[in-house]
C-alpha cells in the first residue's frame, strides 16, 4: 500500500528530531489523504517543528490549535467550511498522547459526542516530548520520564497507559483503530478506511520518539515493529460497534528485550518486566474473549 | 419589540447571519444562545449550531470557523470567559473577526452569579475591542454594528460586546428590531483573504521568534488603533441604514460646561444621567461621560471633555485589587499623558450585583466636587 502512496509531499522542510516516529505518522497520513486536507495540530511536537515563520512546512492547508483545543479547532474548520459551500474536503487532526488523552480529551469527547465528520489521529509517542519527555497518562508503567524519574524509592512511572481506544468506542464512535508507524500498510489502510466513513474517526498511531526512549535514531520503525509483535500494542480496529484485531501478537517472548534496550525502561527490576508480561497477558486474555481475532 | 437584552442581542446577531453559533450556556447568557438555538430551529437564521463541551471549545471552535472563513458567534460570562482566556489573545493573534457577547458577572469567590464587570476587565489587555451597552436597542444595533467594524480589513480584529448581567440582560425594554433588507445592505457577506483556502494551501497560527513577533504584535496594537475611525464610519453608515446614531467611544451627557464629571459604563449611566439632572436643576453643574469602548481606549475624547472640568470621579464595577479600578486607571494615564491635572476619584460599586441607587450617585457627585482623589467602595445592598 506504501507504493501507491502519493509521490507529492506535504509535511517537509520540517526540524523534526532524526527519527521522529510522528512526523513520519504525519507525513504518511497527509499523503494517504492528499492535498484537500485541513490539518489542525496543537501546540506540540509537529507544531513546533513544523511552522515556524516564516518557514512553514506544510503543503496542504493547516493551522495550529490551542493545546486542549485540536477537536474543538476541527470541528469549527468543518463548519465554517461548511458555511462557506466548500465540499470534497477532509479535517485531521494531529496531536500527540499528552494532547489527546489528558489536556484534549474533553474537547475529543465532545466531537465525537457531535459526530463531527473529521479524522482525529493520536501520533503517541508515550511523554511529552516537545517539553523534555515528561510523563503523560498514556506513559506506560514503569518508563523513566523527567517528571516519573527512576529514583531510588520510586522506579519510574507507577501508572498504567490509558485505554484511548476503548474510550473513544465507548463513545459509540463509527470507527476507531490502533495502528502503528512499524506497520505503515495497515496504518495507511486504516487512515483510507477512516477517510471513507462519515462521522467522527479515531486513529492511534503508536510513534516512537528515539530522543525520548533511549533508542537509535534508525530504530523508530524497528521499535515501533516490536511493540506491536510482542503484544504491548495491539493493533486493532473498531467498527460497527465490533472490536477486530487486525494482527496477532507473533512474537511474546521478545517483550522482555523490547524493554530492557530502551534508556527508559533501563532501571526496571526483573519484577517490574515480569508487571508488565502479565499486564499484557490479561490483555490478550480480554481480547481473545471479546474481540473478533482473525484466524480464531 | 418588547425584548430583554439577551433576546435583543439575539436578533442583531441573527440579522448578521453568523455561518457558525458556538456556545456553552452560563448564567446570565444563557438566554441569548437559547434565543439563537429557537432561531435556527424555526429556520428564521441559518446557521450551524455547534454545541460545544466547554467554552474553551466554543471559542476555540469560533476560531476555526473564522480561520475557514465563516463570520462566527459565540457568548459567555464571568468563570466561562475565564475557562475561555486564553483563546482570546489566540482569536487577537489570529486576526479573526469573531463577535462574543459577554454577560458581565461576578467572579468567584465568593460566587454569585450577578452583574458586575470584573470578568471583562480580566481580559482586556487580550487585544480584542471592548464595547459596553447601555440598554437593549444598543445592545442590539452594537451586535450588528461589531461584524461591520470587527470585520472590517483595516481592523480584523474580534469584537466583545458588554451586557451587564440581569440589569441589562434580563430586562424588558420596547427595542426596534431592524428590517432584514436594511441590515443585508449594511452588512454585506464577509471576505477575508485570511483564511483556510482550498484551491490556494495556508499555514495559519504559526510560530514567530523574537526576530518577527514584536512586528506581529505592533500590527494587532496599530488595528486597535486604526478601529477609532472604522468606528465612527460604521455609526455614520448606521445612522444612514437605520435612522439611529451613536456618538463614537464616549457619549458625553451635559458635560459642555459641566465641573463635576462623572465617568461611568454600562447600564447604570441612566441613573447617572437623572441624577446630573437633578444636580443641574440645584444649580450645580454636573455631566456624565459613559464610555462605550474601552478598547480602543478613548483617551482623546476623555482628555477633550475632562480638560474644562474643575473634577472628576470613575464610577465601575471592578477593582484590581490593591491599585484601583480598571477604568479609573485607564482614565488617569489618558489625562495624565494629554496634561490635565483634575482630582479623580475611583467609586467601586455594582459588586456582585449589588444595586447603585440615586443617593450612592449623588454621594460621587459630592465626593467628586470635594476634589476627592481616593479609592472607595460604595457601600452595596440588595439589587
Amino acid at each position: 500500500m506504501t507504493r501507491d502512496l502519493s509521490e507529492q509531499e506535504f509535511f517537509l522542510g520540517h526540524k523534526a528530531c532524526a527519527g521522529c516516529g510522528g512526523s513520519l505518522a504525519v507525513r504518511i497520513a497527509l499523503k494517504a489523504l492528499g492535498e484537500r486536507t485541513v490539518a489542525v495540530l496543537p501546540a506540540g511536537c509537529m507544531s513546533a517543528v513544523g511552522f515556524n515563520f516564516p518557514q512553514l512546512c506544510f503543503g496542504n492547508n493547516a493551522i495550529i490549535s490551542t493545546f486542549a483545543g485540536t477537536a474543538s479547532m476541527m470541528t469549527g474548520v468543518l463548519a465554517g467550511l461548511r458555511a462557506r459551500g466548500e465540499e470534497d474536503f477532509t479535517v485531521v487532526g494531529f496531536a500527540g498522547d499528552g494532547g489527546t488523552a489528558d489536556i484534549g480529551i474533553q474537547a475529543l469527547s465532545g466531537a465525537i459526542d457531535r459526530n463531527d465528520d473529521v479524522i482525529y489521529i493520536c501520533y503517541d509517542n508515550e511523554a511529552y516530548m516537545n517539553t523534555g519527555t515528561q510523563k503523560s497518562s498514556l506513559t506506560p508503567f514503569g518508563a523513566s520520564t523527567t517528571t516519573t524519574p527512576a529514583g531510588r524509592v520510586i522506579r519510574g512511572n507507577t501508572s498504567e497507559k490509558k485505554d484511548m481506544f476503548g474510550i473513544v468506542a465507548a463513545h459509540g464512535i463509527p470507527y476507531a483503530a490502533t495502528a502503528s508507524v512499524g506497520y505503515l500498510d495497515d496504518y495507511i489502510r486504516k487512515v483510507r478506511t477512516a477517510a471513507s466513513i462519515r462521522g467522527t474517526k479515531y486513529i492511534h498511531v503508536l510513534a516512537p520518539c528515539p530522543t525520548g526512549w533511549g533508542v537509535g535514531t534508525d530504530a523508530t520503525v524497528d521499535y515501533a515493529r516490536r511493540a506491536v509483535d510482542c503484544g504491548l500494542w495491539p493493533l486493532a480496529e473498531f467498527r460497527d460497534g465490533e472490536f477486530s484485531l487486525s494482527r496477532d501478537m507473533t512474537d511474546p517472548g521478545a517483550l522482555p528485550e523490547y524493554v530492557r534496550s530502551q534508556r527508559r525502561f533501563r532501571h526496571l527490576t526483573d519484577a517490574d518486566v515480569e508487571h508488565i508480561a502479565l499486564a499484557r497477558d490479561r490483555r490478550w486474555e480480554q481480547i481473545r474473549r471479546d474481540w473478533t481475532v482473525p484466524g480464531a | 419589540m418588547f425584548l430583554s437584552g439577551n433576546e435583543a442581542f439575539a436578533h442583531g446577531v441573527r440579522l448578521a447571519r453568523p455561518g457558525v453559533i458556538s456556545a456553552y450556556p452560563i448564567t446570565p447568557q444563557t438566554t441569548v444562545v437559547e434565543k439563537l438555538s429557537e432561531m435556527v430551529a424555526d429556520g428564521e437564521l441559518e446557521s450551524d449550531f455547534v454545541h460545544v463541551e466547554s467554552e474553551h471549545s466554543a471559542l476555540s471552535c469560533a476560531i476555526g470557523a473564522s480561520a475557514a472563513g465563516a463570520r462566527t458567534f459565540t457568548a459567555t460570562s464571568s468563570q466561562g470567559l475565564l475557562y475561555m482566556a486564553e483563546c482570546l489573545p489566540y482569536a487577537a493573534g489570529g486576526r479573526f473577526p469573531i463577535v462574543m457577547m459577554n454577560a458581565n458577572r461576578s467572579t468567584a469567590l465568593p460566587w454569585n452569579i450577578y452583574g458586575d464587570q470584573r470578568d471583562s476587565m480580566l481580559l482586556l489587555d487580550s487585544g480584542w475591542i471592548q464595547a459596553y451597552a447601555e440598554d437593549g436597542q444598543e445592545a442590539l444595533d452594537l451586535a450588528v454594528m461589531a461584524y461591520r467594524i470587527a470585520e472590517d480589513p483595516r481592523v480584523s480584529t474580534p469584537f466583545m460586546v458588554n451586557l451587564d448581567g440581569f440589569h441589562l440582560t434580563h430586562t424588558y425594554e420596547i427595542v426596534d428590531v431592524p428590517d432584514r433588507g436594511s441590515a443585508d445592505s449594511y452588512l454585506p457577506p464577509y471576505e477575508t483573504e485570511n483564511r483556510i483556502d482550498l484551491e490556494n494551501p495556508r499555514n495559519l497560527c504559526f510560530s514567530a521568534g523574537p526576530e518577527f513577533n514584536t512586528a506581529f504584535k505592533e500590527g494587532e496594537h496599530r488595528a486597535l488603533l486604526r478601529t477609532r475611525d472604522v468606528v465612527a464610519e460604521a455609526e455614520d453608515g448606521f445612522l444612514r441604514a437605520f435612522g439611529r446614531g451613536y456618538p463614537g467611544l464616549v457619549d458625553a451627557y451635559r458635560c459642555d460646561d459641566a465641573e463635576f464629571v462623572l465617568v461611568t459604563l454600562g447600564s447604570v449611566s441612566g441613573l447617572c444621567r437623572d441624577v446630573a439632572d437633578e444636580l443641574r436643576s440645584e444649580g450645580v453643574r454636573a455631566g456624565v461621560l459613559r464610555i462605550r469602548y474601552l478598547r480602543p481606549f478613548p483617551s482623546e475624547e476623555i482628555v477633550s471633555v475632562l480638560k474644562g472640568a474643575t473634577a472628576a470621579g470613575v464610577l465601575e464595577k471592578d477593582i484590581s485589587f490593591g491599585h484601583a479600578g480598571a477604568v479609573h486607571t485607564n482614565v488617569c494615564s489618558a489625562l495624565f499623558s494629554g496634561g490635565v491635572s483634575i482630582p479623580v476619584c475611583n467609586r467601586i460599586g455594582g459588586l456582585g450585583g449589588a444595586n447603585i441607587s440615586r443617593s450612592d450617585v449623588r454621594r460621587v457627585f459630592a465626593d467628586i466636587a470635594r476634589g476627592e482623589r481616593d479609592v472607595a467602595f460604595l457601600q452595596g445592598g440588595p439589587a
